[in-house]
């Protein structure tokens, strides 16, 4: 239980880090702080308010204090564009982006562990075939794949919608069809996002599992007359699952910044999307909490993946 | 360093690869010679929407069609390309060079200043690099400029990561030990006898750090936070096509088509290189 309670300090200080680097960022960019942080709009006394709390007169040292204590407490102002409480906004926005990254993360993990699976056991054509889908896979942009899902699945077919997490009746219809109407709405932002890691889990558990093919004790295990597909599954991709997961740990930063993308695409209700309309409304204090929250989501997300692997790997623990 | 290219190219990736990225590149050099304006709108109404092959009323071909504006999509795909193109490469170079130089001074120097580069190093890799592309081009005013800025300064992780790594190992081997008897100094160990035995790790990951910054540029500029319109980046392109996707939907196709074989040609190229320096790695 050791590592992970180190991996849980230093998780803390990726936290602390992000923190202090908006802090740092707000002062460097151009223009008044405190300015930035309530919007043109707002009143002289409010801006005053602001710079007070800012402390924008007293040193910077105590500013930083200021700074993450407000932070820490949660209180994160209110936004420039809706006037909303941004912890508000969070509250409502991160358990969508949860539920998008956490479902995507298990499909593509399953259906790109299958498939380099059967390429390293499989070899030649299929392999070769397979290798190309999976790094054009690897190299589509989301944000493109979404669009061209869009055009294909809402406008041609009208089979799934493209906006949004819930139909605009969905207040009105039983708890069986709106988690109907929820899945509707999950399918393609889910879709976009899990083909998109599929292609980097294949590549990556194919390198994998030819690694370990060459290892002795595979051999062995082949010459105690053991079936390939034995051999395959408990010798083989048993031990190439190490890496993998810990893999899993270190591309959730990227499957995040994959599902900010989808999120903005398919105005999924998410950090992601409350990240980006922050972003161009020029909403800072909405930008800066969106930023603290996807940070501390990765953070969970890695311990979670720490976990994972000290599961697995029984050496790791 | 020729007849390990010539060998490189016995690889089929490595020829696909090379290939598609010379085309990419040629067509974005030649831009002028390929095609017409790329911002040019004669008579919006008539030409605007035309599909694919389709002939305006002065008679010129538009290869991949126009756009709303009656702007021809080939013509903005090309130029497209010397700004994607150019972005993606520039920001892979600065963040090469940031790498490198974190690299090199975190596996040479051990003490206080390695615990130190290693840290931020990883405090970067574990954040969320578009979150913090969106942060950065929030504060300051979009433009190529600053995407080039931002995106070297959030991708020369990796980079660190393989150099120190790499720096760690070569630092203990006897040539540099005899350079450090002859007396040579810090600088020019690193620079001289430590680096240049470093480079293969670096030149793969540039590779697959080339690719993902074209990506990323595109990501930006699609949100309308990277290159500004009118100028054209494929990103951009792509975003303009996104209004459009029912009734000219080879506006937003043809963009992201050439941002996936761009991209997939340095993956597969990163991919042969690897395999080729590292056998069995």
């Amino acid at each position: 239980m050791l590592p992970l309670a180190r991996r849980a300090l230093s998780g803390l200080g990726v936290v602390l880090g992000v923190v202090t680097l908006m802090f740092a960022l707000i002062r460097l960019a151009p223009g008044d702080p405190a300015l930035l942080l309530v919007g043109p709009a707002a009143t002289a006394e409010q801006l005053e308010a602001q710079r007070h709390a800012l402390g924008l007169d007293r040193p910077v040292a105590a500013q930083y204090a200021a700074w993450l204590g407000r932070f820490a407490r949660g209180d994160w102002g209110t936004s420039i564009a809706t006037g909303r409480p941004v912890r508000t906004m969070l509250g409502a926005a991160w358990p969508a982006t949860v539920e998008l990254v956490g479902l995507s993360l298990v499909l593509s993990y399953l259906i790109g562990i299958a498939v380099g699976v059967v390429q390293a056991a499989r070899g030649g054509r299929l392999d070769t075939a397979l290798s190309i889908a999976s790094v054009t896979l690897f190299a589509l942009p989301g944000y493109w794949l979404g669009l061209m899902l869009v055009m294909v699945f809402t406008y041609r077919f009208r089979l799934l919608p493209a906006f949004g997490a819930t139909g605009l009746d969905a207040d009105f219809l039983s708890p069986a069809a709106r988690a109907a109407d929820r899945l509707r709405h999950l399918a393609l932002p889910l879709a976009t996002l899990t083909l998109v890691g599929i292609g980097g889990t294949a590549r990556f558990v194919r390198g994998a599992m030819l690694d370990v093919a060459g290892a002795p004790y595979v051999t062995v295990a082949r010459s105690k007359g053991l079936s390939p597909a034995r051999v395959t599954l408990r010798h083989v991709l048993r031990n190439a699952l190490i890496p993998v997961v810990t893999l899993l740990g270190l591309s959730l930063p990227a499957l995040f910044s994959g599902a900010v993308f989808i999120e903005a695409i398919f105005a999924w209700p998410g950090v992601g999307r409350v990240l980006v309309e922050g972003v161009q409304a020029r909403d800072y204090p909405v930008v800066m909490a969106a930023t603290a929250v996807s940070a501390v989501l990765v953070v969970l997300g890695n311990l979670l993946a720490e976990a994972l692997v000290s599961w697995v790997d029984p050496r790791a623990r | 360093m020729r007849g390990e290219a010539r060998r490189l190219l016995d690889d089929r990736r490595a020829r696909a690869g090379a290939a598609l990225l010379a085309l990419a590149v040629l067509a974005a050099l030649l831009a002028p010679l390929l095609a017409g304006d790329p911002i040019a709108q004669h008579d919006i109404v008539a030409t605007r929407f035309l599909p694919p092959l389709a002939r305006d009323l002065q008679g010129s071909l538009h290869l991949l069609g126009t756009d709303r504006f009656g702007r021809d999509v080939w013509a903005r795909l090309v130029y497209g390309a010397r700004v994607s193109l150019g972005v993606g490469a520039l920001a892979t170079v600065l963040s090469v060079a940031i790498g490198m130089a974190v690299g090199a001074a975190a596996g040479y120097w051990r003490g206080w200043v390695g615990v130190t580069l290693l840290g931020v190093t990883d405090f970067a890799l574990a954040l969320p690099r578009v979150v913090l592309l969106l942060l950065l081009a929030s504060l300051w005013q979009p433009s190529a400029g600053l995407t080039i800025v931002v995106l070297g300064l959030t991708g020369w992780m990796t980079i660190a990561r393989l150099v120190h790594a790499e720096v760690r190992a070569l630092s203990a081997r006897p040539f540099v030990e005899s350079a450090t008897g002859l007396g040579a100094r810090d600088l020019r160990i690193l620079l001289h006898h430590i680096l240049p035995n470093a480079l293969t790790p670096v030149i793969v990951a540039a590779a697959l750090g080339l690719g993902n910054a074209i990506l990323l540029e595109a990501g930006l500029s699609f949100l309308g936070l990277g290159v500004q319109p009118p100028t054209p980046s494929w990103g951009n392109l792509i975003a303009s096509g996104r209004d459009t996707l029912v009734n000219a939907p080879w506006v937003a196709t043809a963009p992201g088509v050439a941002l996936v074989l761009v991209v997939v040609a340095a993956t597969l190229l990163g991919d042969a290189v690897r395999d080729r320096l590292e056998p069995g790695g």
